[in-house]
């Protein structure tokens, strides 16, 4: 697979790339959903091919294909240095490349028990057998589970001289129940909306424990249906840590995204309330404030050895006790902002070209639990696991959903709330978190759908978070 | 080279009599380059071909997905999906594989579409940062030139190729954006130069927004903001899976929409993309969603047409049983008005070019929160004003076109770029009575 790599790299340089870098992928996936007992979709998939960069003189050029014969290899490289060439044609400023340590090794994910080595009847059972429990429940409508395990190894070399090999694993899943009233549905997810996803095996998956969580998922999702509507109104909010989770990924993770800083996902993903020349001193939050970018995190989901430039991963200080100090970056971009690059760039298979993605762009824990945080709070809503999510292109003002709420009075739960809603600006509200849990209930949350690019590539990312609590925010916002 | 068909008959040949199978080729080149602060700073290109099988063993079904096609490979890749397949429950809605068909003879194709090279997507772009005189400019063009082959155990076959070009941009001035896009079977049918100059003019008039209150306005919606209005529709309502699961607003027969809105999924029409048939091989014809206000019909693939009884409308998508049918030719039928003639009809409104991040907070009755971007205006005695900054609304979009809600329909239909991609839905633009904006971006 190197000597593949190495022949593409040959075809850029030879073709008078000044630099250049190959992948070649092997990656396959399993997913199986079930619905209402009935195995729907039962899939795998392979893709195996190579991508090569080259950059002449300010420009890059990209190319990729999965004929792996020699003179196709070849090839490839030499039509992404033309690539390359064209896109003199509309040149930018002089690049800068920032170097990184050069290495020869092979990481791998650690796991203890391969999913798909996982009998395909015991997966299929299990969601059966959830559904199953999601459907005596009357009320009802739609009950689904899946599973989705990813097994990726990448073999990456460049003209700096890297020669790295991974092997990663993913795996997760969960499960949904949704009642369907005259006039609204209202869903229960498990563990999130979307699922939970990690690095390493199927021991990740039973870390879960679906079918203990079933019924109360189910029944949950009916009583919704006769829940009172949530009012507008200002109040504390407290945010369990999945939805965190989502707000971190949402109001920092993009926004600190150099790329879109420097203006390159302008026209689609869009750019970043956040100025470079006020990195160090920009308040982004409260003194509880404090994220990292860690690409290291065992288990979580962002987690890798090395970047697809062959940087190594690491933890980078994104927000320091509320003030903004990181950023998220690759070689070229961090070198026009004058940063250390931070090993954060990746592409989706072979065919992708790599670019600025989070990795696990997480929140510090505090002290203390959620139990404590509700005791502490006299009036407010306690919401949990998203449901929708909107925010706008500099990521500064959201209006997030969640699939249940809780009222709280004089530090206790009270009544079950539906359709919830918060609103707010991302400074203010990071500004407003007074209150957040300690390590026991901090969890590795997973995103497997983190969409950016054109082509659009989908990215895994990871998001550590326990359950906060913010003042004065703005909930039961209506159409 | 195998050919896209023989390489589907290949795979098919490799699978025994007794199980049923279906096999999807696509294969083919896609390369976009991509620009922003007005210089091209990705450029890709790529060729891959992939193979698609689904088989069913007494109804047990197991489908899997390759790039890899050499024969051993290919081999191995069938005994496994076929092995797979023996060992699971029984799909009890599993609909079977279709009869042999007639595909529309239709071909959306473009040979120099097909054959264009990076040179001539750089000399696009810069016709589209050119036109900004100036202004920072960031966007893509991208050019496709696909085949897609089908064939199953039930002697059903079919093979269609099309190309697509986009040209999709924005120009920036400090404080403020405005877009252009265009889209088609053909590149040089787009005119990058008058997409360039359409943006920079709509950054340029919105340099200096003021923040308008929130509230219920009259709107101008731009083909961008119908688009996306019409792919909610298509995945949240005329799915017949999500109407089966009764969680869709479609009800046929009834006057949900207002009189002047007619909305279809044609693949035949001269203006559609893609290939005349589905990921099951089924052809794809005419499908009246919305006529006259009056929802008449759904999107089917085999599953949810064998459930109703009734036959596919060639909806069928890649992983359709978990998300259900889709239509990827939806059209918005147009109407006779200039967008100025439209804007003449406003007293006091809102003029939206393009929504941005739009989720649902209800599918059933498609209440949808988003915010607009890229050059949003006032309209005050009939006439563009001055420029507002972004505003957030929350609207349901199925009223917003309500029975009486409806203005008035543009007559500038085309391929819009909508919230889920940009080939989706021709559309015009629209004058809509009310919509609910609920504050501004900058809050």
């Amino acid at each position: 697979m190197f000597d593949s790599a190495q022949l593409a790299v040959q075809g850029a340089l030879d073709a008078g790339a000044s630099y250049a870098d190959a992948r070649f992928v092997i990656s396959r996936s399993e997913t199986i959903d079930v619905q209402d007992q009935n195995l729907t979709q039962l899939d795998h998939s392979e893709q195996a091919g190579i991508g090569v960069r080259a950059l002449i003189g300010s420009s890059w050029g990209f190319a990729a294909t999965a004929d792996m014969s020699h003179e196709a290899v070849r090839e490839v490289g030499e039509r992404a240095a033309a690539i390359a060439e064209a896109s003199a044609l509309v040149p930018g400023p002089p690049m800068e490349f920032a170097d990184v340590p050069v290495h020869d090794t092979s990481w791998s994910t650690p796991v203890s028990e391969d999913p798909f080595e996982v009998p395909l009847s015991e997966k299929v059972d299990m969601l059966i057998a959830v559904t199953k429990t999601l459907q005596s429940v009357e009320g009802v409508g739609v009950a689904t589970g899946s599973l989705a395990f990813w097994d990726t190894e990448k073999w990456f070399i460049s003209s700096n001289g890297h020669r790295i090999h991974q092997h990663l694993v993913e795996s997760g899943g969960g499960f949904s129940a949704t009642a369907i009233g005259e006039n609204e549905t209202q869903i229960r997810s498990y563990p999130q909306s979307f699922g939970q996803f990690e690095t390493g095996g199927y021991e990740t998956v039973r870390a879960w424990d679906y079918e203990a969580n079933a019924l109360r998922i189910a029944e949950e999702a009916v009583a919704l249906l006769s829940a009172d509507e949530m009012e507008e109104r200002e109040t504390s909010l407290i945010l369990e840590g999945s939805q965190l989770a989502l707000q971190i990924h949402e109001s920092v993770g993009h926004a600190i995204e150099l790329d879109r800083i420097l203006g390159w996902e302008a026209a689609f993903a869009g750019t970043s309330h956040l100025d470079l020349q006020k990195l160090g001193t920009h308040r982004y939050g409260s003194e509880l404030m404090n994220i990292t970018a860690d690409a290291t995190l065992p288990g979580a989901l962002g987690t890798f050895g090395y970047d697809d430039e062959g940087t190594p991963a690491q933890s980078v200080d994104i927000v320091d006790e509320g003030r903004w100090v990181g950023v998220l970056s690759g070689r070229d971009s961090a070198a026009i902002a004058g940063l250390p690059p931070g090993g954060m760039v990746r592409g989706d298979g072979f065919n992708r070209l790599p670019m600025v993605r989070m990795t696990n762009v997480g929140l510090l824990p505090g002290t203390g639990t959620l139990e404590e945080i509700i005791a502490d709070t006299d009036e407010g809503v306690y919401m949990s696991t998203n449901r929708s999510w909107s925010i706008d292109d500099r990521r500064l003002n959201f209006q997030f959903g969640t699939e249940i709420a809780w009222e709280i009075k004089n530090g206790k739960i009270g009544r079950m709330l539906k359709n919830p809603t918060y609103t707010g600006i991302t400074p203010q509200f990071w500004g407003s978190l007074d209150r957040l849990a300690g390590e026991s209930e901090q969890v590795h949350w997973g995103t497997p759908n983190c969409g950016k690019g054109q082509p659009e590539q989908v990215a895994h990312t990871g998001h550590s978070a326990s359950p906060g609590r913010f003042a004065n925010v703005r909930v039961g916002v209506k159409g | 080279m195998r050919t896209a068909r023989f390489l589907a008959d290949e795979v098919l040949t490799m699978v025994n009599s007794d199980v049923d199978a279906e096999v999807y080729i696509d294969t083919g080149s896609s390369s976009l380059t991509r620009f922003a602060n007005s210089f091209i700073h990705q450029n890709v290109s790529e060729d891959a071909s992939e193979i698609t099988l689904r088989v069913a063993v007494d109804g047990r079904v197991s489908s899997a997905t390759t790039t890899v096609s050499t024969d051993d490979s290919l081999r191995s890749f069938v005994d496994a999906t076929i092995e797979t397949a023996s060992k699971q429950p029984a799909d009890k809605e599993w609909a079977g594989v279709g009869p042999p068909v007639e595909i529309p003879d239709v071909e959306h194709w473009d040979d120099a579409t097909a054959n264009a090279d990076p040179l001539q997507r750089a000399e696009v772009v810069k016709a589209f940062v050119d036109a900004g005189d100036g202004l920072s400019a960031a966007g893509y063009c991208q050019t496709e030139a696909r085949t897609h082959a089908y064939a199953n155990s039930a002697g059903r076959v079919a093979e269609g190729r099309f190309t697509t070009a986009v040209v999709d941009g924005i120009h920036q001035t400090g404080t403020s954006a405005g877009s252009g896009h265009a889209a088609g079977s053909t590149l040089r049918t787009l005119d990058a130069a008058a997409l360039g100059r359409l943006a920079s003019q709509r950054a340029r008039d919105s340099a200096a927004p003021f923040d308008a209150k929130p509230g219920d306005y009259q709107v101008i919606l731009s083909p961008e903001c119908i688009a996306t209005i019409a792919v909610f529709l298509d995945a949240y309502g005329f799915s017949a899976k999500v109407a089966q699961e009764g969680m869709s607003f479609a009800r046929i027969g009834e006057q949900q929409f207002d009189r002047s809105i007619n909305i279809w999924d044609d693949a035949t029409d001269s203006e559609a993309l893609y290939v005349p048939f589905d990921f099951e091989g089924t052809p794809k014809e005419r499908v009246d969603l919305v006529r006259s206000g009056v929802v008449s019909s759904l999107l089917h693939s085999r599953r949810t047409a064998a459930k109703d009884k009734t036959a596919s409308t060639g909806s069928a998508i890649p992983g359709g049983d978990v998300f259900g049918p889709f239509g990827v030719n939806m059209f918005v039928g147009g109407g006779d008005r200039s967008v100025e003639s439209l804007i003449s009809s406003v007293d006091r409104g809102i003029f939206v070019s393009t929504f941005n991040y739009c989720r649902v907070l209800d599918p059933k009755t498609l209440v949808v929160t988003g915010l607009t971007r890229n050059g949003t205006f006032m309209i005050e005695n009939g006439q563009l004003a001055d420029a507002v900054t972004n505003l957030r609304f929350t609207q349901s979009f199925i009223d917003a076109i309500g029975p009486g809600k409806v203005g008035g329909i543009g007559n500038d239909q085309r391929h819009a770029d909508s919230e889920f991609g940009p080939m989706l839905v021709h559309a015009p633009s629209m004058h809509l009575k009310a919509w609910n904006f609920t504050g501004g971006a900058d809050g």
